[in-house]
């Protein structure tokens, strides 16, 4: 086994527990610190894989910013223990059947591509250099310039309803 | 890979740690020292010569304190917290070059322990988790001043970090690279200081948000919130946030160094001497060294000179302020390149006037709107 594969495999099993460690916690700041964890086994994975750049944009960006955002809203809201919730009628049902849908569609497709998923070839050595940041931001800029637009102009506008939203009227009550 | 390479990592990676831990230990003196003349007294002086072992008398002491978690706390974040604080505080520093790559024993040495191509974004991404162990520590104390302290440093941090990428952005312009020796080897003849005074400006009053000092340590207000974060730490507990918040301070040091201050390079008066580090690459550590205290001196200057900033201020500053006057930093700096690269390179020079001007006129501006009101006369 080479040093890539036990690594894969050590980082599989975290990942898979922190994933699991995240939905069964009951403790919203404990599931928040499982996601991180996981992010960061993610980025670790993007690291094996010779991507530098996405793994550390993974770092910074969702443990980094979107986690700590998201703890700071559970600490502001004292919403740590979660409620007992009450189930919907049927959920548990609904969500069997499509959990049974899912494993169906990933067997076959496991099964019917094997052959042509393989072995992913592994990216030359140049990607890890800056060479491969400046080819992302050249295509970022010119064959997805559209989708890099509308997805800044979405969050803008996301933005804009957040303040809207929170913005109270003027001479209104407090 | 044969096994000197494992050895000459080893070996970076304790003369790093043993910097910053040694560094850790003096800066605490020194900040007192500095302090205290600053403020007409004498300072610590007693043990040892010029008070040089109180550093070490200060360890023993926090090391026999005796340690408490409060009984209401969540035992496991509240171990797991300052550790957290801990860890990057000197894993930040991995990434920072400190000497020319030169040849020695017969073999090419890197001097930094990781020279990554993205280590600018890696600096961003430790900068970021940063937070955590602040936060972390606030919420298991079970206490709402360490949570009030906690709330506010994750708010503090994440808006000023957004204007600390924005100074990352600019160094990386004008080195036109992400790999931290190639921004130093950028700074050969100029100082990015000296072309972007303004955006070194910003990426200085940032850094003192992100490491929490005066005047923005809200987190932490005594006459607010007793401690913040901190409040229910003691001991060896405390003993680490404590050391994080000051390996942070060298560690934010050096990266303003490398990024705006020509990193390990010598004077721009040194350039062709034999005190240049092209030829004695020894030189290296020193003058980052130099370029480390004096910075340092500045931030334990201002936590002399200025009081703290009230909390919607500091917001409205990071947000109202520092935000676009990055942005129009970063966007001066980037036309600036453009046109040197595809002009005449004297055009680099359009940046640094445009950007001073840029600069005088928001302080203008903020001048105006902090004006007291007529009506706040009455």
């Amino acid at each position: 086994m080479s040093i890539d594969l036990i690594l894969f495999l050590i980082l599989a099993v975290v990942a898979l527990a922190t994933a699991l460690g995240m939905l069964l916690s009951k403790h919203a700041v404990y599931s928040a610190l499982f996601l991180v964890l996981n992010f960061a086994t993610i980025a670790v994975f993007y690291l094996l894989l010779g991507a530098p750049f996405i793994a550390i944009s993974q770092v910074t960006v969702y443990a980094g910013a979107i986690m700590v955002l998201f703890l700071f809203v559970i600490m502001l809201l004292g919403s740590e223990v979660l409620a007992p919730s009450k189930v919907l009628r049927g959920q548990r049902w609904a969500a069997f059947g499509l959990a049974v849908v899912l494993v169906a569609e990933t067997v076959y497709l496991l099964v019917s591509r094997h052959a042509a998923v393989g072995v992913i070839a592994r990216p030359d050595a140049f990607l890890n250099t800056m060479d491969s940041l400046r080819e992302i931001g050249t295509a970022l800029f010119t064959q997805y310039l559209l989708p890099f637009e509308v997805t800044s102009i979405l969050l803008l506008v996301a933005m804009v309803g957040a303040i809207v939203l929170t913005k109270q009227e003027k001479g209104g009550q407090k | 890979m044969d096994w000197t390479i494992w050895v000459e990592w080893l070996i970076k990676s304790l003369f790093v740690i043993f910097a910053l831990l040694t560094g850790f230990a003096y800066l605490t003196l020194y900040e007192r020292r500095a302090l205290a003349k600053i403020q007409v007294r004498i300072g610590p002086n007693r043990a040892g010569w010029q008070g040089l072992l109180q550093p070490v008398a200060d360890a023993v002491k926090l090391i026999f304190k005796e340690e408490l978690t409060p009984a209401k706390a969540d035992k496991l974040v509240f171990f797991w917290a300052p550790i957290i604080t801990m860890v990057p505080s000197i894993v930040i520093a991995a990434v920072i070059p400190f000497g020319p790559t030169t040849t020695l024993f017969g073999r090419t040495i890197v001097f930094s322990v990781a020279n990554i191509n993205v280590g600018v974004l890696f600096l961003m991404a430790v900068a970021s988790i940063a937070v955590y162990g602040i936060v972390l520590a606030g919420w298991s104390s079970n206490n709402k001043y360490a949570m009030l302290g906690g709330l506010r440093s994750s708010a503090q941090m994440i808006s000023y970090e957004l204007s600390l990428g924005l100074g990352f952005v600019t160094a990386i312009l004008l080195g036109n690279s992400m790999n931290l020796h190639d921004i130093v080897d950028a700074q050969k003849g100029v100082w990015f200081a000296v072309v972007q005074p303004v955006g070194a400006l910003i990426f200085m009053i940032v850094t003192l948000a992100e490491v929490n000092r005066a005047p923005f340590d809200m987190p932490e207000a005594e006459q607010e919130l007793t401690a913040g974060y901190h409040s229910e730490y003691s001991g060896m507990k405390f003993a680490l946030f404590f050391m994080a918040e000051y390996q942070k301070m060298i560690a934010i040091s050096m990266i303003a160094a490398t990024l705006f201050f020509g990193g390990y390079r010598e004077f721009w008066f040194l350039k062709d001497t034999f005190l240049s580090v092209d030829q004695n690459w020894w030189l290296g550590p020193i003058y980052l060294l130099l370029k480390v205290v004096v910075l340092l001196f500045f931030m334990i200057w201002i936590r002399a000179t200025w009081p703290r900033i009230r909390y919607d201020r500091l917001m409205s500053f990071g947000w109202k302020v520092l935000l676009p006057l990055s942005l129009a930093v970063v966007f001066i700096s980037a036309v600036g390149v453009l046109l040197a690269q595809e002009l005449n390179p004297g055009y680099i020079w359009l940046v640094p006037v445009v950007s001073i001007v840029v600069g005088l006129f928001a302080t203008a501006m903020i001048d105006q709107a902090l004006r007291r009101k007529s009506y706040a006369i009455r």
